[in-house]
C-alpha cells in the first residue's frame, strides 16, 4: 500500500468512527433516547407531544428495531444530509443554522492558526539558535506561563481593557448595522468585531509551535550537516534558516492538523466569551437549550473539519519528505 | 546497582576520552557515594522544580485546610451584592451575594481534584494501551490498538467532551473526571509505545524471556519499571490538562452544580455580566489562580524530565 492511500485509507476509517461516536453517544443512557430527550426538553411532567417524538426519532435514525436496524437508518439520513430541525432556532433545518455560522468560525480560526504558526515557528527557531541566551529564556518561560492562561479567562480580560475600560473595539457580536456579504462597512465591522477574539486566541495558540520548533531545530543543530555548513564557512544566517530551520519546519507540517483540533476548542470557549456569531457559541447555545440535533451536528461538522484538515497535512507531508513515502509501504 | 556505575571505555569513542561530561559523572558517581541520586533529590535539584513543589503545597495545604481558611460559606448569600473588598469579603461579593475570596478558596478542592483523578485515570489507560501495543509491535493487536489511539488523537477533545457532558442528566465531578480522563490519554499512549519498542529488544528482556517469565510479567515487571519517569511524568502533564479542561468546561456552564470551581466562577462571572460592570475581581483572580497551578505542575515536570535524561541535568 503507498503512503497516500494508507493515509486515506485511515481518514475514512476515522470519519467511520466519529461517525458511529455519534450514533453511539445519545444511546448510552438507558430508555428511548427520542422520549427522554423530548421529555428533557418539555420539563419533567409535561406530556409527550407525539409530534416531537417522531421528530426526534428522525434525527436519531429509525424508530425502532435492532441497533443494527438503527444504524443503518441513521447512516441512511446522514448520507442524504438529513441532520433534523434545530430547536433553538425552529423551524430551521440544523444544516441552514451551521451555515450561517460556518464562515465566521472558519475565517477566525484560519486566520488565528497561519498567524500563530508563523509567529511560532521563527520565535522557536530564533530561541534555539539563541539557545540559553536571554531571549531563549524569556521565550520558552514566558510561554510556559501563557500555555497554562484559559482562552476564556483572556478573552474575558481583553473584554474589560479594551472593550469596557478604553472602548477601542466592540464587546460582542460580529457586526452593527452593514448587511453580512462583501461589501466594505460590512467587511470593516466584521475585522473591527474580529479582532479581539482572534487576539485572545492567539496569546496561546503559538506556544506549541514555539516549543515544538524549538526542540526540533535544537535537535538538528547538533547534527553533522550543521557541522559542515559552518565549517564550510557559511554566513551563520545561511546556516540557521536555509539548514536547521528548514528541516526543522517538516514536523511541525503534520503538528499543524492536529493543533487545529486544540485552536477550535479554544474558539469555542472565546466565541462564548465575545458572544461572536460563530460555530463556537451556536455549540454553547445548543447545550444551553439541549438542542440535541444542533449539538451532534456541530460535534460531527467539527471532527470532521479537522480530520480533513490531518489528511490534508499527512498528504502534503509525503510531498514534502520523500522519506515518508518510502518508509514501511 | 546494574553495570551502569562502572563504565568500560570503548576504543573508538572519543568522546569519552578528555573530561567529556558523561565521564566526570560516571567517575563523580563511584567515587562519591556509588548510588545515583534518589528521584526527589534529582527533581529538587532544578530550580524550576523546586518553585513548583512549593506552589503545589500551597495550593495543597489551602485545598486541604478550606474550612478552616475560609472566612465564609462559598455559598452563603446573604451578604450585601456586589460589595468591594473587606474585613468579611476580602476580596468583595458577587452578583448573588456570595463571598469571592471563600469560592476561590474551596475552588482549589474541584480542580485538585479533578486534577489527581483524571491525571491518574488517564495515565493508567495510556500506560496499559501503550504497553501492550508497543510490546505487541507488529501484530493484529497493536494494530488494533494503534488505530485507536490515533482516532482518539486527531479527534478535537473539547467538541467530544461537551457532547457527552451536554447528554448527562446529572452534572457531578466524577462524570466530569471521567470524560476528560477517556478523552486525554491517546497522546501519552503514543510515547509510551514508542518507549517500550525501544526497550523491548534491550538484553535484561532477552534475558527475561530466557528464564521462563511470562509476557505480563515481563511488561509490566521488568519494562514498566524503567519507564517510571516517563509515566510520572505523562502524569503530571495530564493532571495539567485534566485541571484546564474542567476550567474550561465549567466556564461553559457544564460544570459540577454542586460545588464552587474556579471555572463556574468565571462561567457566573461572565454569565452575570461581571465585566460590564467593572468586577474585575470576580474575573480576574480565578484565572490566575488557575494559571499559576498549571505553571508550577509545568515547572515541576520539568524536574520530572530530569530523572528520564540525565544529560538535561547540568543546565539545572
Amino acid at each position: 500500500m503507498t503512503y497516500f492511500a494508507r493515509k486515506f485509507g485511515f481518514f475514512l476509517a476515522t470519519l467511520w468512527a466519529v461517525v458511529t461516536l455519534n450514533f453511539l453517544i445519545p444511546r448510552l443512557q438507558p430508555g428511548d433516547p427520542a422520549e427522554i430527550m423530548v421529555k428533557r426538553l418539555a420539563g419533567k411532567d409535561a406530556a409527550l407531544d407525539p409530534a416531537q417524538v417522531k421528530a426526534m426519532r428522525a434525527m436519531l435514525g429509525a424508530p425502532d428495531g435492532s441497533l443494527w436496524n438503527q444504524y443503518v437508518s441513521y447512516l441512511g439520513e446522514l448520507v442524504h444530509g438529513n441532520f433534523g430541525l434545530s430547536y433553538t432556532y425552529y423551524p430551521y433545518k440544523v444544516t441552514d443554522v451551521i451555515a450561517q455560522a460556518f464562515w465566521w468560525t472558519v475565517v477566525l480560526v484560519v486566520v488565528t492558526q497561519v498567524v500563530s504558526f508563523v509567529v511560532g515557528i521563527v520565535l522557536g527557531a530564533y530561541a534555539a539558535w539563541r539557545r540559553n541566551s536571554r531571549l531563549d529564556s524569556i521565550v520558552t518561560l514566558g510561554s510556559t506561563f501563557l500555555g497554562t492562561l484559559q482562552p476564556f479567562w483572556i478573552g474575558l480580560l481583553l473584554l474589560y481593557v479594551f472593550g469596557y475600560s478604553l472602548g477601542w473595539f466592540p464587546t460582542s457580536g460580529g457586526y452593527e448595522e452593514s448587511t453580512p456579504g462583501f461589501n466594505w462597512p460590512f467587511i470593516q465591522e466584521a475585522v473591527s468585531h474580529s479582532f479581539l477574539p482572534a487576539l485572545a486566541l492567539l496569546i496561546v495558540t503559538p506556544i506549541g509551535w514555539i516549543l515544538g520548533m524549538r526542540n526540533t531545530m535544537i535537535m538538528n543543530l547538533g547534527e553533522d550537516y550543521i557541522r559542515l555548513a559552518k565549517a564550510k564557512g557559511l554566513r551563520d544566517r545561511d546556516v540557521a534558516l536555509r539548514y536547521a530551520a528548514r528541516n526543522a519546519l517538516l514536523p511541525s507540517v503534520t503538528g499543524f492538523a492536529l493543533a487545529l483540533g486544540g485552536v477550535l476548542g479554544g474558539a469555542i470557549l472565546v466565541e462564548t466569551v465575545f458572544d461572536y456569531p460563530g460555530l463556537g457559541r451556536l455549540m454553547g447555545e445548543a447545550v444551553q437549550n439541549k438542542d440535541y440535533p444542533l449539538l451532534q451536528t456541530l460535534m460531527l461538522l467539527t471532527t470532521a473539519g479537522v480530520l480533513v484538515a490531518n489528511l490534508a497535512a499527512d498528504l502534503l507531508y509525503g510531498v514534502l519528505d520523500p522519506r515518508a513515502r518510502r518508509a514501511q509501504a | 546497582m546494574t553495570t551502569d556505575t562502572t563504565p568500560t571505555p570503548t576504543p573508538g569513542e572519543d568522546f569519552m576520552a578528555e573530561g567529556s561530561p558523561r565521564q566526570e559523572l560516571a567517575v563523580e558517581q563511584v567515587s562519591d557515594t556509588a548510588r545515583p541520586d534518589q528521584w526527589w533529590q534529582v527533581i529538587w535539584s532544578s530550580k524550576k522544580a523546586r518553585v513548583g513543589v512549593v506552589i503545589l503545597a500551597v495550593y495543597v495545604l489551602v485545598a486541604v485546610f478550606a474550612p478552616l481558611i475560609a472566612p465564609q460559606d462559598p455559598l452563603d448569600s446573604s451578604f450585601e451584592p456586589l460589595a468591594g473588598p473587606s474585613a468579611a469579603n476580602w476580596l468583595g461579593t458577587t452578583t448573588s451575594g456570595q463571598d469571592i475570596a471563600s469560592q476561590l478558596i474551596y475552588g482549589s478542592r474541584i480542580s485538585l481534584l479533578v486534577g489527581l483523578f483524571a491525571g491518574l485515570i488517564s495515565t493508567v489507560i495510556a500506560t496499559v494501551i501503550g504497553l501492550i501495543s508497543g510490546y505487541a509491535e507488529g501484530t493484529i493487536l497493536d494494530d488494533l490498538l494503534s488505530f485507536v489511539t490515533n482516532v482518539a488523537l486527531v479527534i478535537p477533545a473539547l467538541p467530544l467532551i461537551i457532547t457527552l457532558v451536554a447528554y448527562s442528566e446529572v452534572r457531578g465531578i466524577w462524570l466530569i473526571v471521567g470524560v476528560i480522563s477517556i478523552t486525554s490519554w491517546a497522546g501519552a499512549a503514543r510515547a509510551k509505545r514508542a518507549q517500550i519498542i525501544s526497550l523491548r529488544n534491550r538484553d535484561f528482556v532477552t534475558a527475561a524471556k530466557f528464564s521462563g517469565e511470562g509476557t505480563w510479567r515481563i511488561v509490566f515487571r521488568e519494562i514498566m519499571p524503567n519507564m517510571t519517569s516517563l509515566v510520572a511524568a505523562s502524569f503530571v502533564g495530564a493532571a495539567t490538562g485534566a485541571i484546564g479542561a474542567e476550567a474550561g468546561l465549567a466556564a461553559l456552564g457544564l460544570g459540577d452544580s454542586q460545588s464552587v470551581s474556579w471555572g463556574t466562577m468565571l462561567y457566573q462571572s461572565n454569565a452575570q455580566g461581571a465585566i460590564a460592570q467593572g468586577l474585575w475581581l470576580w474575573v480576574f483572580v480565578p484565572g490566575l489562580v488557575l494559571a499559576i497551578l498549571m505553571t508550577a505542575m509545568t515547572f515541576i515536570n520539568f524536574g520530572v524530565d530530569l530523572l528520564s535524561n540525565p544529560h538535561l541535568r547540568e543546565d539545572a
